[in-house]
């Protein structure tokens, strides 16, 4: 099971139900939970979107759009049926927070779905877990059930003439899925190819009509922003990012877990004093941000780090999916850098060919490279291939395998370089890993 | 859509709101790069070789899919443009093979192409590219994955453009590959699309492969023999030891009416030209009673004197002759003017598949009202009544999808059984057995044998509409229909038929009661005119001829092209002490029973023009050449010749008629013929150098059938020009014997007698039956 | 004959097959679930199995193919009773993950993608499974184990050994 962790400086509102018995719909409503809801009807859908929007919620899955704008681009009127899709894939390395709220707490995504669909005039919600989580969908779907059991789902929802469904699903093994046109497809049965954009989901999306994808900590979060209300949940956070957000320290760390802080919570003190710091007592050597797409930080960038969607940016990385992956210096940095391309190169689509193609060119340079069988020419290549993805592919799997490489290369040039010639890592305790996956 | 301004590289482009800026920029004469944008298929934006740079959005945008608009900016050539191009290819070379010296597409590869363009020449890669071994899927089609670039093309013309969907994609990421539907094989139609389409060597053609490489072939392009769509093909040719062999068919220039698209016949079906036993020398009956090889004057003078022996002695009307579905309207015209001026009979015939006598009739009168393919990939309702164009007009059920795919045309589909463009329609009536009869009764609210008022009232609301029909109906029950359409506004018909030049032959009068055009023998007007002597009687039609010929007064046979023997229920032996002469490719049955066989030219070896079953005429070149064998055109002359025939009276060379004399008769140096003839062309005038040269007829069948209009320029330029069949006074003609109406019903691997001289065909249809067979073992 | 008799598909799962398809808007919807959970039950997408599943849903076997073969859960040979997967992505390699992976393939006696001669285990290794905080992980079918050694190992396999000992007596 997985562990729960806690500080003092947690401010717990998404998280503020785990380890109650949450799954539990009784517990649930004891919680406070069915609460929201019952605002949202009272105030409809206007109002709704008002307060996602003076939430400064910005999306938790990655990209960090905000919420509240993105549901207010649902046209109001539409000949086809307007459908809530929420993104359960989690499959970003590093990130498993969507993990306890669907463990603790997954009533809290069945009443985000809910509010979501009132918001936009949609009365049939998904949601759809990664096919490795079906514990987890076991318990989405007993929670699902009690939830039609209770009125809360079903033809009239809560005895009002609102009507909204809600279908769990599952995946198979597939990180690209992730990405919202992809889930779409994948959704309708197909393979997990990314659309052509535009249109985008919210004109054209599932099954041909308007569509909200919301991840599944920001749906989650949705009941807590009704409650609390929109102002006092964006005060929470830093300046343009409400709230806070549930953060999945991992890595060369003394107590990994997933934390809930503010927004904008310095990284610095989240490793040092939330999370106890570099397992061992060694010495920091790198922190990769938000999942491992996003560009490796050196020790001295986190110094003033605030982490939020703006200030990680301007630091040349980005908030991603908030899993923070802490490496010691006893981390080789070309090994880090190939098991991260490995896994990019296995999760392409294949759709697109700088995409497909970059990926694999990368991994197997860098496979050959920590083999102690690279040349000066190859770390020129390596970054040569990584600039020429950037921005060029179908979908951001391309930037999400490009970026961090560049990172590493750019910011480990010298330790790239200690590999030429035949050099062994001067890491490895037992050679280069085995990377099986194909 | 209104028309919108916007700029590309500095310059102003107009065109309407929302078209792809790719076609946008083609249309200008500015070129975009692509590997996966394919006009008319759906967009993939996969290969990421189309990136322009647009104002004020940031990332590189894919010309595939941007549409224009209103003051929009584009840049699609710049320094970053260039090199974005650039690494895409080195990436994709990277697990590409450099294998293009012995790539088939070598020379015509768009990989090549683009890396010459773009610079990708220096490879960076140096780890091991992945392998996989090559699969042959089916006797036409092998793929070789480590030369795929994934572009999608196979998957989306054999899905959305056949309809056939046999190609998937399985696996993810750099283990992607291109997937047939049967496992390892391939359980299709077998058309070849999916290989002329793949812009590398991924795709090959088991016919072609490793044979040769391009630019050792000259490019001919002609029209396919088999069937009555009249495919535009391209062959290409190369000079064999013993004269010009094809060694491929396809239609990648996409001019003529078919585009690109080619059936399995149209694009494997060409190698009966060199099967082995194709006939070179004529052959003539021994003492012994057995053909035996001679020379072509031996075998001239045999026939000549035999068949004048027998019209000076017994009249004309002693004499059969039966003509082809495959020889050209120059042939057919000079065969039946041949047997009404020189043999003097009526006597005239071929194996008819539909009755376009009764289609003239109907449509007479009534200009306009006959609908072109063109029109029907642009109509926009269509009404099919009755067959199965997937297997007997794979180019007809190709325009009708294309056209419901891209322009939405409405089809409605009436058939006694369930076919396979129904899954295009938008109503489909199932008509009981021997529901044809009662349709048009049906269509005009006569009838209540059949019931489906709903798509009748669909098909009534439609403004604009093509029927297509065929032998099903045949005639009072075409007048009837075409009757019906004609009362109403806006319906145009094409009618179908069988073969490639089925339509010419009717059109050019091999029938004993026609003459070219459908005017009625006992015309005594411009024909008598030019026709001295000729009978004015009806003649016998096929089957009477061969009864005749067996048990009656008919003394001689002369068949060009035709294999009646097959076809007919009819003991060959009753033709004994009948003089019987053959042209044919093959020693068909009917060839062998003959005292004299001419080795003929198929359509691929020789010139001319042919008329699809729609009325569209094409030009027929002359590609291929196989040693010992000579056009049918020739054959006539020259058997007209050795019957003491002024040759001048039958084609009009040096008579009034020619316009040009390309100077043999001043005795003209080389040169200045050719300069003439190069005059000649840039005028669109045909160039008659002999009496052997069919296109000097074709004057003589423009004046004699009105119908027959011919831009030359077109025609020469290789377009399709159509032909009218509603020339004819109505009150002219009467019903022709529906009865010998026989269709062939070939389908996607048969084609008549020449089908089984085709390997490729062969092979298809054996794999076919195999892969059928595993399915159903399971 | 109906759908029910021809199935290959036990009642309770073809019944719940029978369910899934109406469940959607599209009946194609249901075809990745399906294909997860017919191969819970088979073991493995074998040819059968992509028939009947083609059938049911409407679509050609090829088409169920084309999407079966890009969703790295799915298999078309048959694997262990417990297929054990090791993570080995960054927060469980930075936390050993191929040590314990080494020790799996030691235990066992064999490698990615290896099935034991008894049938009872096979070997994978996978990308991030989402137990990034209590790495390393695996999932041995679809239970989860976290914060693992090499130690832990062999009593993770006993457990399961036990298991299939206990339903093999059973
Ligand atoms: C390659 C790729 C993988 C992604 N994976 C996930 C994922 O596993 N979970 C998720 O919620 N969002 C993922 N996203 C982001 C989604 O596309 C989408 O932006 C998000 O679900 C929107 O929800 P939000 O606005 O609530 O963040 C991924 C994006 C990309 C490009
Ligand atoms: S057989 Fe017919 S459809 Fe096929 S290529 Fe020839 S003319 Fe075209
Ligand atoms: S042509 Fe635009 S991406 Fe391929």
């Amino acid at each position: 099971m997985p562990r729960l962790v806690s500080h003092p400086d947690e401010v717990k509102v998404v998280s503020k139900r785990f380890g109650q018995g949450a799954a539990n719909i009784d517990k649930y409503i004891e919680l406070g939970g069915y609460e929201a809801i019952r605002k949202c009807l009272a105030q409809g859908p206007d109002w709704v979107i008002e307060e996602m929007k003076a939430s400064n919620l910005r999306g938790r899955g990655g990209a960090g759009f905000p919420t509240g704008m993105k549901w207010s681009f649902v046209p109001k009127q539409s000949a086809k049926p307007k459908y809530v899709l929420i993104n359960g894939d989690e499959s970003e390395p590093g990130t498993c927070k969507d993990h306890l709220i669907f463990l603790h707490d997954p009533h809290s995504v069945i009443e985000g779905t809910i509010i979501a669909g009132l918001a936009i005039g949609s009365k049939m919600g998904f949601i759809y877990l990664r096919g490795e989580y079906r514990y987890l969908l076991e318990i989405m779907e007993k929670a699902v059930a009690d939830a039609y059991a209770k009125g809360f789902l079903g033809k009239n929802i809560f005895g009002t003439d609102t009507e909204f469904q809600i279908i769990t699903q599952s995946g198979a093994g597939a990180y690209e899925v992730g990405e919202e046109s992809a889930l779409m497809e994948s959704l309708e049965g197909k393979r997990g190819v990314p659309r052509i954009k535009p249109p985008f989901p919210a004109v054209v999306g599932l099954y041909g009509g308007p569509t909200v994808i919301n991840n599944a900590e920001t749906i989650a979060t949705v009941p807590h922003v009704i409650n609390m209300g929109g102002t006092a949940f964006a005060a929470i956070g830093s300046p343009r990012n409400g709230g806070t957000r549930l953060f999945g320290i991992s890595g060369h760390i003394e107590r990994p877990g997933v934390y809930e802080l503010p927004m904008g919570y310095n990284l610095k003190k989240m490793i040092y004093d939330v999370a106890g710091g570099v397992r061992g007592g060694r010495t920091l050597k790198a922190v990769v941000p938000g999942g491992s797409s996003t560009p490796v930080l050196l020790p001295e960038e986190i110094e003033n780090l605030g982490m939020d969607f703006d200030q990680v940016g301007k630091a040349g990385s980005m908030l991603g999916s908030g899993g923070v992956v802490v490496i010691d210096d006893q981390t080789c940095i070309v090994e880090f850098a190939l098991r991260t391309i490995s896994f990019y190169q296995h999760e392409s689509c294949g759709w697109c060919i700088p995409c497909r193609e970059g990926t694999d060119w990368l991994k197997k340079s860098l496979t050959r490279f920590h083999a102690g069988f690279g040349t000066a020419k190859d770390i020129d290549n390596i970054r040569y291939l990584a600039e020429n993805m950037m921005g060029r592919t179908f979908c951001p799997l391309g930037d999400a395998a490009a970026m961090p490489t560049l990172g590493f290369v750019k910011k480990f040039r010298k330790e790239f370089e200690d590999h030429l010639d035949g050099k062994p890592c001067p890491f490895a305790k037992h050679g280069a890993p085995e990377l099986t996956i194909v | 859509m209104a028309d919108v301004t916007f700029t590309v590289d500095g310059k102003k482009l107009t065109a309407p709101a929302g078209t792809l800026l790719i076609e946008a920029c083609r249309k200008a004469g500015i070129e975009i790069p692509a590997f996966c944008y394919y006009p008319g298929l759906s967009l993939q934006a996969a290969c990421r070789m189309c990136v322009v740079r647009q104002e004020k959005v940031p990332k590189l945008q894919t010309a595939c899919t941007t549409t224009v608009a209103e003051g929009q900016v584009f840049t699609t050539d710049s320094p970053e443009i260039a090199q974005a191009r650039k690494a895409t290819i080195e990436l994709l070379l990277g697990n590409h093979p450099l294998d293009c010296p012995v790539c088939d597409a070598g020379g015509e590869c768009e990989l090549q192409d683009m890396t010459f363009k773009y610079g990708a020449g220096e490879s960076l890669m140096v780890d091991a590219k992945r392998h996989r071994e090559e699969q042959q899927w089916s006797p036409a089609v092998f793929y070789d994955r480590p030369r795929c670039i994934l572009c999608y093309r196979c998957t989306r013309v054999c899905g959305e453009g056949m309809d056939v969907w046999a190609l998937g994609v399985q696996n993810r990421g750099v283990t992607s590959v291109i997937s047939p539907d049967g496992g390892d094989q391939l359980d299709c139609e077998q058309c070849g699309m999916c290989i002329d389409i793949c812009p590398v060597g991924a795709l090959t053609s088991g016919s072609y492969r490793y044979k040769t490489r391009p630019w050792e072939m000259n490019h001919v392009s002609t029209v396919c023999t088999h069937c009555a769509d009249g495919c535009k093909v391209t062959l290409g040719i190369r000079q064999s030891t013993n004269g010009a062999e094809i060694i491929r068919a396809d239609n990648r220039d996409k001019s003529g009416i078919n585009g690109d698209f080619l059936c399995a016949k149209g694009r494997f079906g060409f190698d009966f030209v060199e099967n082995p036993e194709r006939l070179t020398a004529p052959l003539v009956r021994n003492h012994e009673g057995k053909l035996e090889p001679t020379t072509w004057e031996h075998a001239f003078r045999v026939a000549g004197a035999k068949l004048k022996e027998i019209r000076d002695t017994r009249g004309g009307a002693a004499i059969g002759v039966i003509g082809s579905n495959r020889t050209t309207n120059e042939e057919n015209y000079l065969l039946q003017k041949f047997a009404r001026t020189v043999l003097r009979t009526s006597n005239i015939d071929h194996e008819r598949t539909t009755d376009y006598v009764s289609f003239a009739r109907a449509m007479a009168g009534h200009p306009g009202k006959s609908a072109s393919l063109r029109d029907i990939s642009a109509a926009p309702a269509i009404l099919l009544i009755g067959g199965d164009p997937t297997a007997e007009h794979p180019l007809l059920a190709w325009t009708i999808r294309t056209n419901v795919r891209l322009n939405r045309a409405r089809l409605y589909v009436a058939n006694e059984t369930q076919i396979k463009l129904e899954r295009q329609a938008k109503a489909a009536l199932r008509l009981p057995a021997g529901g044809y009869a009662s349709l048009t009764k049906f269509l005009s609210r006569t009838d209540s044998k059949i019931n489906d008022p709903a798509f009748r009232d669909a098909l009534l609301a439609e403004e604009n509409l093509v029927v297509i029909f065929g032998a099903e109906f045949r005639g009072s029950g075409v007048d009837e229909l075409v009757n019906w359409g004609l009362s109403r506004p806006n319906v145009r018909f094409a009618y179908l038929g069988d073969y490639s030049n089925s339509r010419g032959a009717a059109d050019m009068g091999l029938l004993p009661d026609r003459l070219p055009g459908y005017v009625p023998v006992s015309t005594h007007d411009a024909f008598a005119d030019e026709y001295p002597g000729m009978p004015h009687t009806i003649g016998l039609n096929q089957p009477q001829m061969l009864s005749s010929a067996a048990g009656g007064s008919l003394q001689a046979l002369l068949i060009i092209g035709a294999n009646p023997l097959e076809i007919d229920t009819f003991d060959p032996a009753s033709l004994k002490g009948k003089f019987v002469v053959v042209t044919d490719m093959f020693l068909t049955q009917t060839a062998a029973v003959a005292d004299v066989v001419f080795p003929a030219a198929s359509l691929y070896e020789k010139t001319g023009t042919v008329t699809n079953t729609y009325g569209d005429i094409q030009l027929v070149r002359k590609a291929a050449d196989t040693p010992g064998i000579k056009p049918d055109f020739e054959i006539l002359v020259k058997l007209a010749a050795s019957m003491d025939t002024n040759v001048k009276s039958l084609v009009p060379f040096g008579k009034t008629g020619v316009k040009v004399d390309l100077g043999q008769s001043r005795g003209a140096q080389m040169g200045e013929a050719d300069r003439h003839a190069i005059w000649l062309t840039a005028q669109g005038l045909e160039p008659r150098v002999s009496p052997f040269d069919p296109l000097a007829i074709l004057d003589e069948i423009e004046r004699l059938v009105p119908s027959y209009k011919l831009d030359r320029v077109n025609l020469f330029g290789g377009n399709d020009i159509h032909t009218e069949p509603g020339f004819v006074p109505v009150s002219a003609l009467t019903s022709s014997g529906p009865d010998v109406v026989r269709p062939s019903h070939n389908g996607l691997f048969t084609s008549g007698t020449l089908g089984r001289y085709s390997k490729g065909i062969a092979d298809l249809q054996r794999h076919q039956a195999e892969v059928k067979q595993e399915a159903v073992a399971g | 004959m109906t759908a029910e008799t021809m199935s290959i598909f036990s009642p309770k799962v073809a019944a719940r097959f029978d369910a899934l398809v109406e469940k959607y808007p599209v009946r194609r919807s249901a075809l990745v679930p399906m294909l997860l959970y017919a191969q819970d039950e088979i073991g493995y997408l074998s040819d059968a199995v992509i028939a009947e599943v083609a059938q049911r849903i409407g679509i050609t076997e090829l088409d169920v193919r084309n999407v079966a073969t890009y969703y790295s859960m799915l298999r078309f040979k048959p694997a262990g009773k417990y297929n054990v997967q090791v993570c080995t992505n960054i927060s469980c390699m930075l936390r050993g993950a191929y040590d314990v992976f080494e020790k799996f393939q030691e235990e066992l006696g064999i490698g990615h993608k290896g099935v034991t001669s008894d049938g009872v285990f096979s070997l994978e290794e996978v990308e991030c499974i989402g137990a990034c905080c209590w790495a390393p992980a695996i999932q041995v079918n679809y239970d989860f184990h976290d914060d693992l050694t090499p130690e832990s190992v062999s009593g993770i396999l006993a457990q399961y050994r036990q298991k299939s000992e206990g339903q093999n007596n059973a």
